[in-house]
C-alpha cells in the first residue's frame, strides 16, 4: 500500500522534485532561522566594536592567505583550552566577522586571543621565518608581506559594504578611514583613530616607514580577543 | 535567427568582460575577466562557423554520449591533478621548506589547500557526477538528453567554473569559507551552470519512455536540487565593487558559522553521498549483472537519507558559541543518519547476492564493492565523531582529516574509478579495457594508500588530542603546542606516502584508459549508441 502510493512519485518527475526539495528544506529552517532571534546569539557585549581600517585590511590578508585552514579562532569551554588560550569565545566576539573565521582545524594553535601575547618584533620574525622562533613549526614563511606596500585605495568601499550588511560604521569612520589607516600604523600618530575605535593599538608594527601588509596583519593579530574585558564580564546563565 | 541572438549575446559578454578586465582592481578579477572573455570569444567563433549552414539532422533515436565522454576524460584528468595537489600539500606539512620562498606565497599551504579540496570535490567529483548523470539518465529513461547542446554548455561551463576557482585560489581570491571559497563572480557563474544542469536533467526525465523513474535518478535529482539550494544560501554575498573579486558575506559570526556548516556538511551529504549513491545504484547492478537487492529498502533509505542529512551540520560546531540545542540536534540527527547510510550500503553490497564469485575474477567489481565498504566504514565513523564527548577530542585534530579521506579516497574515489573502467570501453566502443592487471595494480595501490592515510591520521589525531588536554599532578598543561606538532612528524610522512601510492594508482588508471581508447579492439556486435527505443 505505502509502496504503491510511492509509485505515484516514481512516475512523476515534478512531484519527485517538489517533494525531495521540501524534505531537504526542513532541517535548515529549524536550525538556522532561530539564530537570528535568540538572545545569546545576538547579544551585545561591552567592548565589541567594528574593526579599524588597518585591522580590517589585516583581516583581508589573513583570509587571502588561507590562514583559517590551519588556525581556529574559537576557544571551547574546556579546562585545557581555557588554560592554553584564555577565556572561551563568545558569540558576540565574532558578531562583526563577515565571514566568521572560527576554523575547523588546528594544525597551528588557536588565534582567538593571540592579541598581546607576543611582541610586534616576534610577529615580524615569525612571519618572516617561522622556524627561527618556533623550530618545530610547519608554518610557511610570509616574508613577502613586509615588501607589499598597502594603500588604503579601496578601504572605504570595503567598509561601506560591511556597513551594508550590518556593521555599525559611522559616517565619520568612513570619512576618516584613509587617514585612520595611515595613522594607526604610525608611532605617535593622530590619536583620532583610538577615539573612533576604542582599544585600537597605534604604532609602527613592522618597524618600516611604509604601511605594509605586515603592518596590517600584525595590527589584526594584536587586537584579536582583546576587546572584551573578562575581568568585568559575567556570562549569561543560559549558556 | 536563434544563432544571431546567440552571437549577439556572446559578443556582448566578450566585450563587457574585456572592459571589466580593463578596470580590474585585483589580479584574480583580471584573470577571471580574461577567462570569461576568451570563453565567450571561442564560443562566438564556434557558433559563427555553423551560422547559415544547413543544420545537421539530430539523431533523436541515439543517446548523446559526447558530453559523457568529455566528462569522463575530465574526471580522470582532474582526479590526477587533485591527488597530486593533495600529495604535495601533505608533504608541505611534513617539510615546511616545500612552501617555496621564491613563489612569494602563491604556492603556500594556505592557498594550495583550497585548490586541493576543490580540485578533488568539485573538479574530480563534479565531473564524475556529470558523466554519471548524463549517462544514467539517458539509459534509464530510454531518452536522448534534452535541450540540444545544453549538455555541452553544462560541461564546458563547469570547466570554466573550475578554472576560475583554481586561478582565484592561487591569486588569493577567497571568501574564506571552507569548500565555498570562490568569490561572487565565480559563484554566479556556477549558479547559471547549475540551473542549466537541473533543467537538462529534469527535461530528460520528462521525456522518458520508461514509466518509472529509476532509483539512481532519485538520488541524482535530489543531489542537483539540494546543491543548488545550499550554494545559493551559503554564498549570499555583496560584492565590494563590480570590478573586484572581493565580496562580503551577508551573515556574520554564529549565523554565518551555522549556515556554512549546514552547507559544508551537505556538500558531503548531497554532492559526495547522494550523487555518488546514484552512481552506485546504476553501475554496481550493471557490473555485477544482478538487480538491486531491495526496492523497499531503496525507498526507505532514500527519503530517510535526504531528510536526515540536512540536519547534521551543527556537529561541526560542538562546544563553540553556537547554542547547545543546535549542536545537540545536529548530533542526534547524525547518529540517526547512521541507519539510512547503512541501508544504502546493504542495498549496494547485497546486490552481489549470487554473484560474489565475480569478486575473484573482476577487479572492477572489486573496486566498487570496496568503495561501498569504505562508505559503510566512514558513515559509522562519522556519527561516532559527532557524539559530543568524542568530538571534544577529535575536533580540530587530524582525525577529522583521516575521516574525510577514508570517505573521499575510499568511497568517492573507488566508485568513480569503477565507473570509469566500466564506461570507457562502452563509450569508445571497445571490447574490453586495455589491461585488467593494471586495474588490479591500481586497486591494491589505492587500497594500501588509503589504509596508510587513514591509520596515520587516526594515530596522529588521537595523539594530538590527548596531548593537548594532558595536565600534570599540579594541574599544569604538560605539552606546549609546538611539542604536539613535532610529535606528528612521522605520521605526516606516512600519510604523504599513502598519497603517493594513491596518486600512482590514479596515473596507472589514466594510462590504462588512454590505451583503451587508442589500442583497444573495436567491438562489433553491439554499437555503443544504442537506439533509445
Amino acid at each position: 500500500m505505502a509502496l504503491e502510493s510511492h509509485q505515484k512519485i516514481e512516475r512523476n518527475a515534478t512531484l519527485l522534485l517538489t517533494l525531495s526539495f521540501l524534505v531537504v528544506t526542513v532541517g535548515g529552517i529549524v536550525e538556522i532561522a532561530p539564530l537570528f532571534y535568540l538572545e545569546n546569539t545576538i547579544e551585545d557585549v561591552d567592548g565589541m566594536r567594528p574593526y579599524s581600517p588597518l585591522e580590517l585590511a589585516g583581516r583581508e590578508v589573513f583570509i587571502r592567505e588561507g590562514c583559517y585552514n590551519c588556525h581556529s579562532q574559537m576557544i571551547r569551554p574546556m579546562r585545557d583550552e581555557v588554560e592554553r588560550y584564555g577565556h572561551y569565545s563568545l558569540a558576540a566576539e565574532s558578531q562583526y566577522d563577515h565571514p566568521f573565521q572560527w576554523g575547523s582545524k588546528r594544525t597551528g594553535p588557536d588565534l582567538a586571543r593571540v592579541g598581546g601575547r607576543y611582541s610586534d618584533a616576534w610577529h615580524v620574525d615569525h612571519f618572516t621565518d617561522p622556524q627561527s622562533v618556533v623550530p618545530e613549526s610547519v608554518m610557511p614563511a610570509y616574508a613577502f608581506l613586509a615588501d607589499n606596500i598597502l594603500r588604503p585605495t579601496y578601504i572605504v568601499d570595503l567598509m561601506r559594504t560591511h556597513r551594508l550588511v550590518g556593521v555599525p560604521y559611522t559616517d565619520e569612520m568612513l570619512e576618516m578611514a584613509r587617514e585612520d589607516f595611515i595613522q594607526q600604523a604610525t608611532d605617535f600618530g593622530d590619536p583620532g583613530v583610538v577615539d573612533r575605535y576604542p582599544g585600537a593599538q597605534q604604532r609602527d608594527f613592522d618597524g618600516q616607514p611604509e604601511v605594509t601588509e605586515m603592518d596590517a596583519l600584525i595590527a589584526y593579530m594584536q587586537m584579536l580577543g582583546t576587546l572584551v574585558d573578562f575581568s568585568t564580564f559575567t556570562p549569561d546563565e543560559s549558556r | 535567427m536563434l544563432d544571431y541572438v546567440k552571437l549577439l549575446i556572446l559578443g556582448l559578454v566578450a566585450v563587457c568582460a574585456a572592459i571589466a578586465a580593463n578596470y580590474a582592481r585585483d589580479a584574480a578579477y583580471l584573470v577571471h575577466a580574461l577567462l570569461i572573455m576568451s570563453a565567450a570569444a571561442i564560443t562566438f567563433f564556434y557558433v559563427l562557423r555553423s551560422t547559415g549552414e544547413p543544420k545537421r539532422p539530430v539523431p533523436v533515436n541515439q543517446y548523446m554520449d559526447g558530453p559523457v565522454r568529455a566528462a569522463a576524460i575530465a574526471t580522470a584528468f582532474w582526479g590526477v591533478v587533485g591527488f597530486a595537489a593533495g600529495t604535495f600539500i601533505a608533504f608541505q606539512l611534513a617539510f615546511p621548506a616545500l612552501n617555496f620562498h621564491w613563489a612569494d606565497g602563491y604556492l603556500n599551504f594556505g592557498r594550495l589547500r583550497p585548490l586541493h579540496t576543490s580540485a578533488v570535490i568539485f573538479a574530480f567529483g563534479g565531473n564524475a557526477l556529470l558523466a554519471a548523470s548524463f549517462y544514467i539518465v539517458q539509459r534509464t529513461s530510454a531518452a536522448r538528453l534534452w535541450g540540444g547542446n545544453l549538455a555541452w554548455f553544462v560541461f564546458w561551463g563547469y570547466q570554466l567554473f573550475i578554472l576560475m576557482a583554481a586561478t582565484g585560489y592561487l591569486l588569493g581570491s577567497t571568501q574564506g569559507q571552507e569548500y565555498a571559497e570562490p568569490e561572487w563572480l565565480t559563484d554566479l557563474w556556477l549558479t547559471i551552470v547549475w540551473v542549466a544542469f537541473l533543467a537538462l536533467f529534469m527535461g530528460t526525465l520528462m521525456k522518458r519512455k520508461e514509466p518509472h523513474i529509476y532509483v539512481a535518478n532519485w538520488f541524482l535529482l535530489s543531489f542537483i536540487v539540494t546543491v543548488a539550494m545550499l550554494h545559493v544560501v551559503n554564498n549570499l554575498q555583496i560584492p565590494v565593487s563590480i570590478f573586484g573579486s572581493r565580496s562580503v558575506t551577508v551573515m556574520s559570526g554564529v549565523q554565518n558559522a551555522m549556515t556554512q556548516w549546514w552547507y559544508g556538511h551537505n556538500a558531503v551529504g548531497f554532492f559526495l553521498t547522494a550523487g555518488f549513491l546514484g552512481m552506485m545504484y546504476y553501475f554496481i547492478p550493471k557490473q555485477a549483472e544482478r538487480p538491486v537487492y531491495s526496492y523497499k529498502l531503496s525507498i526507505i533509505h532514500f527519503w530517510a537519507l535526504i531528510f536526515l542529512y540536512i540536519w547534521a551540520g551543527p556537529h561541526h560546531l560542538h562546544y563553540t558559541a553556537l547554542p547547545d540545542w543546535a549542536s545537540t540536534l545536529g548530533m542526534v540527527f547524525s547518529i540517526v543518519l547512521w541507519m539510512p547510510s547503512w541501508g544504502g550500503m546493504i542495498n549496494g553490497l547485497m546486490t552481489l547476492s549470487g554473484a560474489w564469485d565475480k569478486l575473484r575474477t573482476d577487479p572492477i567489481l572489486r573496486m566498487m564493492v570496496t568503495s561501498v565498504a569504505f562508505y559503510g566504514m566512514s558513515t559509522f565513523e562519522g556519527p561516532m565523531m559527532s557524539i559530543r564527548a568524542v568530538n571534544s577530542l577529535s575536533h580540530y585534530t587530524d582525525w577529522t582529516i583521516g575521516h574525510v579521506h577514508s570517505g573521499a579516497l575510499g568511497w568517492n574515489g573507488m566508485i568513480t574509478f569503477g565507473m570509469l573502467y566500466y564506461l570507457f570501453p562502452k563509450l569508445w566502443n571497445k571490447q574490453r579495457l586495455y589491461s585488467l592487471s593494471a586495474v588490479s595494480w591500481h586497486y591494491w595501490l589505492a587500497t594500501i594508500g588509503i589504509v596508510l592515510y587513514a591509520s596515520s591520521m587516526w594515530v596522529s589525531g588521537i595523539m594530538e588530542g590527548l596531548m593537548w588536554r594532558e595536565v600534570d599532578a599540579q594541574g599544569f598543561l604538560v605539552n606546549s603546542f609546538a611539542d604536539t606538532v613535532a610529535a606528528k612528524f612521522p605520521m605526516y610522512v606516512v600519510r604523504g606516502l599513502g598519497g603517493v601510492m594513491y596518486l600512482t594508482g590514479g596515473l596507472i588508471m589514466a594510462w590504462n584508459l588512454y590505451m583503451t581508447v587508442r589500442k583497444g579492439t573495436v567491438r562489433r556486435d553491439m554499437p555503443a549508441a544504442a537506439p533509445a527505443e
